[in-house]
């Protein structure tokens, strides 16, 4: 084992870890774990957009962004984080095109932008063009550009580092951060890194869905090493489900491609969102979309033999558009489907995308232990974090944003937070449960495979807690998950070695995912209404009087060792927006 | 980059265009393998894979791994071709397994993986990349600015934006860099990799560091190693004209204009 000692350390190097460290490393000494590559991180497979209200090509401002944001969250996002966010987004976007990033330009010379869904003017009059956007590539161009500036500033990288555990020390009666344990990918080795701050920015944890638009890699790590020290996690059951993935596969095909003009059709050729959003139509939120897909293919109007998704209907756009605007995703219905999208519409169904919940966090990114209390020294920021701007539904392009604005805030805190405290003692043996988890792994003679039991989860939390839910199939999931969490104590691996056990580690990242669908379900369970990316069939309509509030997940583990989930409430902060019947 | 896309008289006859359905296939995959913590040499060895062909190769991967051997090591993350993981030598040339279909790959014969070449192979089908990034991050590859920053965004004309965009495309896989015989022979030159970034900002004109990074690369390992064999090009997933970008900066170098 070996100890380091640093000002801060950052768990992740995608967007939002990046933004931070290029922060935190002007201002304290910075490590950076990340267990991927910088490059490799998911943000670089976002496509569509970045928020921002610069009103280069029409009339806009933050104020009509806020609104937007609120009410995609449908009421809810905490207002007060909103009204940052997009606030922020503006010197956010400018900050980037400054560091070097290649944004789409109008013919004036500036940034560019299109619309994007649930992006209005005016609080819902019409779509307006809000989405700053760099081709189909935006979020590579933002994954480039920070990795550049991080050269730049020599920040320091230890990559394919995984960080395992979270170490908390109680001081006064209060827990404190102490550091994290991490191991190394290359060498099997563990390593214990003392840090006066920590910031999460580990990303999100789609892949508990089998259709899902997210990496391998997003297993929630970062989420589930907080959980099993005792922290909350927020709102885990809203998840999006993006209207258009590819059918069966789950990769994306962005928003744009509907902002640019394209339309989604049935099997009569029917344009249907028209039924569901007659104003916002293609446009309207995801959630609105995503139901309305599955509602076509359940009433029988879904396309293919087994009637099972739906087109996204690119022909009518000229060519010379889709290879200016959309190069990367005619490329993927190329390769991944034999489709050519200038003659031929794309099959596709909703796949599961982005996590709503997460760590709580304040809008400096401090993480709480409970409704109000913060973690000293600990941060998360991005797609692992809840602040909540985004409430029970993000709209697309709000989450580039969210780990540009609070990446930067919270890389700022935490680097000031470090120069104004003293390291805090180390617990005893504070590798302890990590080389406890990786040896068991690794001696275990169990018969179970990793394989089969992510299998199982992917293919239970799909068919259970996705686009449609209702108790029962709810139940199911809960069910289902204990079962096999019981069955991941005896997988074993075959992978026995030191050097690059991969097989070690994705049984550890099941182990994550069991966790946070446990979690998720058991949330969905007690939200007895339908709030956007959630829908109960059995509660159809929001229930202010009763949900109108966060939901706070805490692991709980009895004397005799038994766990379970206490579920808990926080208010939502309300400023100058009153909640209303979301139409769109 | 040529995409594999059906012929329409093909696709005739099927109820909606794209792959028709296939049937599976038995295909051998034959891959190298090495752990020096078993043996210091390296073998390969066969596995088969009944699989549909329309399926990646990342895929047959995957079933290998998660199915019949769990010791197979290789890197990968987003599966389309984006993040730059998992570039790899199929039947001798360099891909990212996860933009390779099966069925275009001759599946009738056994299907050969190896590591990428030129790189330390450290088990399996990984790669040391740090040699490759060091190379990357010594082209200065940011944009670099001098004066007052604008309190506004700086404006570039959408043409001086078109100009250096195919190298903005660059995921840094290293399948460029692991195609190049001026590579294997000598791991000191930069490599087509570092010139692509290179090209991205010295194409740039927004920015203000070309010459610095021209002397970078007029060095005796810069772009003069460059002997055009194209193997680049042919091996860059994102389609980027390597070579030309190459060619660019080679003139850039001779014309002092950029
Ligand atoms: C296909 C796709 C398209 C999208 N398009 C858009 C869009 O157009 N607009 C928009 O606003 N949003 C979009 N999103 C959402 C947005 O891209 C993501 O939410 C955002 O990029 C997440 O950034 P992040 O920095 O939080 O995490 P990531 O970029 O996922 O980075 C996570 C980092 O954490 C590291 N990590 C993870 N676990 C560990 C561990 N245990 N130890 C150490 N390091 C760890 C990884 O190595 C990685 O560096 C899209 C998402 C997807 C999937
Ligand atoms: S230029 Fe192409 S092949 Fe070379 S590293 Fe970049 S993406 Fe890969
Ligand atoms: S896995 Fe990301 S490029 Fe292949």
């Amino acid at each position: 084992m070996k100890i380091h000692k640093y000002d801060t350390v950052i768990v992740g190097a995608g967007g939002a870890g990046m933004r931070a460290a290029i922060e935190s490393t002007k201002r304290s000494r910075t490590a950076v774990l990340t267990k991927l590559y910088p490059t490799r991180s998911h943000t670089g497979a976002a496509q569509g957009g970045m928020a921002a209200a610069l009103a280069n090509v029409e009339e806009d401002n933050w104020e009509w962004h806020t609104f937007d944001t609120i009410k995609g969250g449908d009421y809810l996002v905490d207002q007060d984080a909103a009204e940052i966010l997009a606030k922020e987004a503006i010197d956010a976007v400018l900050d980037l095109e400054k560091m070097g990033l290649p944004f789409n330009r109008t013919p004036a010379g500036e940034i560019d932008q299109r619309r994007f869904g649930g992006h209005s003017r005016n609080h819902g009059e019409a779509p307006v063009r809000r989405a700053c956007y760099a081709a189909d590539r935006t979020g590579h161009m933002i994954l480039q550009t920070l990795y550049q500036n991080c050269v730049k500033e020599g920040v320091e990288f230890f990559n394919e580092f995984y960080v395992l555990d979270q170490l908390l020390v109680e001081e006064d009666g209060v827990k404190k951060s102490a550091g994290v344990v991490a191991y190394e990918l290359a060498t099997g080795e563990i390593h214990v890194f003392q840090s006066k701050s920590v910031i999460y920015a580990s990303g999100g944890t789609g892949k508990f869905f089998k259709v899902t638009s997210n990496a391998h890699t997003l297993t929630g790590d970062g989420q589930a090493a907080c959980y099993r020290r005792g922290l909350p996690l927020e709102d885990m059951e809203f998840f999006q489900f993006h209207p258009t993935g590819i059918w069966r596969m789950g990769i994306l095909l962005t928003e744009g491609a509907r902002g640019e003009g394209g339309i989604l059709r049935n099997k009569d050729g029917e344009r249907f969102m028209e039924k569901y959003a007659p104003v916002m139509k293609d446009l309207a939120s995801r959630d609105v979309v995503s139901r309305s897909i599955y509602t076509e293919i359940r009433e029988g109007r879904g396309c293919g033999p087994e009637g099972d998704h739906v087109y996204l209907d690119l022909t009518h756009l000229p060519p010379e558009q889709l290879d200016a605007k959309l190069p990367d995703i005619t490329e993927f219905a190329r390769t991944y489907l034999g489709i050519e999208p200038y003659t031929d519409p794309i099959p596709i169904q909703p796949t599961a995308h982005y996590a709503m919940g997460g760590i709580p966090t304040n809008v400096q990114g401090e993480v709480l232990s409970d409704n109000t209390t913060v973690v000293p020294g600990l941060y998360a920021a991005g797609e692992v974090a809840c602040v909540s701007v985004h409430g029970a539904n993000r709209l697309g392009t709000n989450s580039l944003l969210d780990i540009n604005v609070f990446g930067k805030r919270s890389g700022i805190a935490a680097a000031e937070y470090a120069h104004k405290t003293e390291y805090i003692e180390l617990p005893e043996n504070p590798a302890a449960m990590v080389e406890a988890q990786i040896e068991r792994l690794r001696n275990s003679t169990g018969t179970e495979r990793v394989a089969t039991i992510r299998l199982e989860l992917q293919e239970c939390m799909d068919a259970n807690v996705m686009v449609f839910r209702t108790e029962q199939t709810i139940k199911t999931a809960v069910e289902k998950i204990a079962e096999l969490r019981e069955r991941y104590l005896n997988v074993s691996i075959q992978d026995k070695g030191r050097r690059f056990n991969t097989d070690l580690l994705e049984a550890v990242e099941l182990g994550n995912l069991l966790d946070l669908a446990e979690v998720m379900a058991t949330s969905a369970l007690a939200r007895k209404e339908s709030r956007g990316g959630h829908y109960r069939e059995d509660y159809p309509n929001r229930d202010d009087v009763n949900f109108m509030r966060h939901t706070m997940a805490y692991r709980e583990v009895a004397d005799d060792g038994t766990e379970s989930i206490r579920l808990d409430y926080k208010p939502v902060v309300q400023t100058r927006y009153q909640p209303m019947e979301r139409k769109y | 980059m040529a995409t594999p896309t059906m012929d329409k008289a093909e696709a005739a006859g099927t109820p909606e265009p794209g792959f028709a359905d296939t049937p599976y296939i038995t295909a051998t995959f034959r891959i190298r393998r090495f752990n020096p913590e078993v043996s210091d040499q390296s073998e390969w060895e066969d596995f088969e894979v009944l699989i549909d062909p329309k399926e990646r190769v990342l895929d047959a991967l995957h079933k290998i791994k998660w199915e019949l051997d769990g010791t197979l090591t290789f890197r990968r993350s987003c599966a389309h071709g984006v993040c730059g993981s998992d570039a790899m030598r199929i039947n001798g040339k360099n891909r990212l397994a996860c933009k390779t279909l099966i069925k275009d790959l001759n599946p009738d014969k056994p299907i050969t993986i190896e590591a990428i070449k030129g790189l330390t192979v450290l088990k399996d089908l990984v790669v040391d990349m740090d040699p490759f990034f060091q190379a990357y991050r010594d082209v200065m590859p940011f944009l670099i600015t001098k004066g007052n920053e604008p309190t506004r965004e700086r404006l570039q004309s959408a043409e001086d934006r078109e100009r250096f965009d195919d190298t903005t495309k660059c995921i840094l896989c290293a399948a460029c860099t692991s195609s190049c015989p001026v590579f294997w022979n000598d791991g000191q030159y930069f490599g087509p990799a570092a010139i692509v970034n290179a090209h991205r900002f010295i194409f740039d004109s927004r920015d203000e560091g070309g010459e610095q990074r021209l002397e970078i690369l007029n060095d005796k390992d810069g772009v003069w190693r460059c002997r055009t064999t194209f193997n680049c090009t042919d091996a860059c997933p994102r389609g980027i004209e390597v070579t030309k970008a190459i060619q660019e900066v080679k003139r850039a170098l001779i014309t002092r204009r950029f």
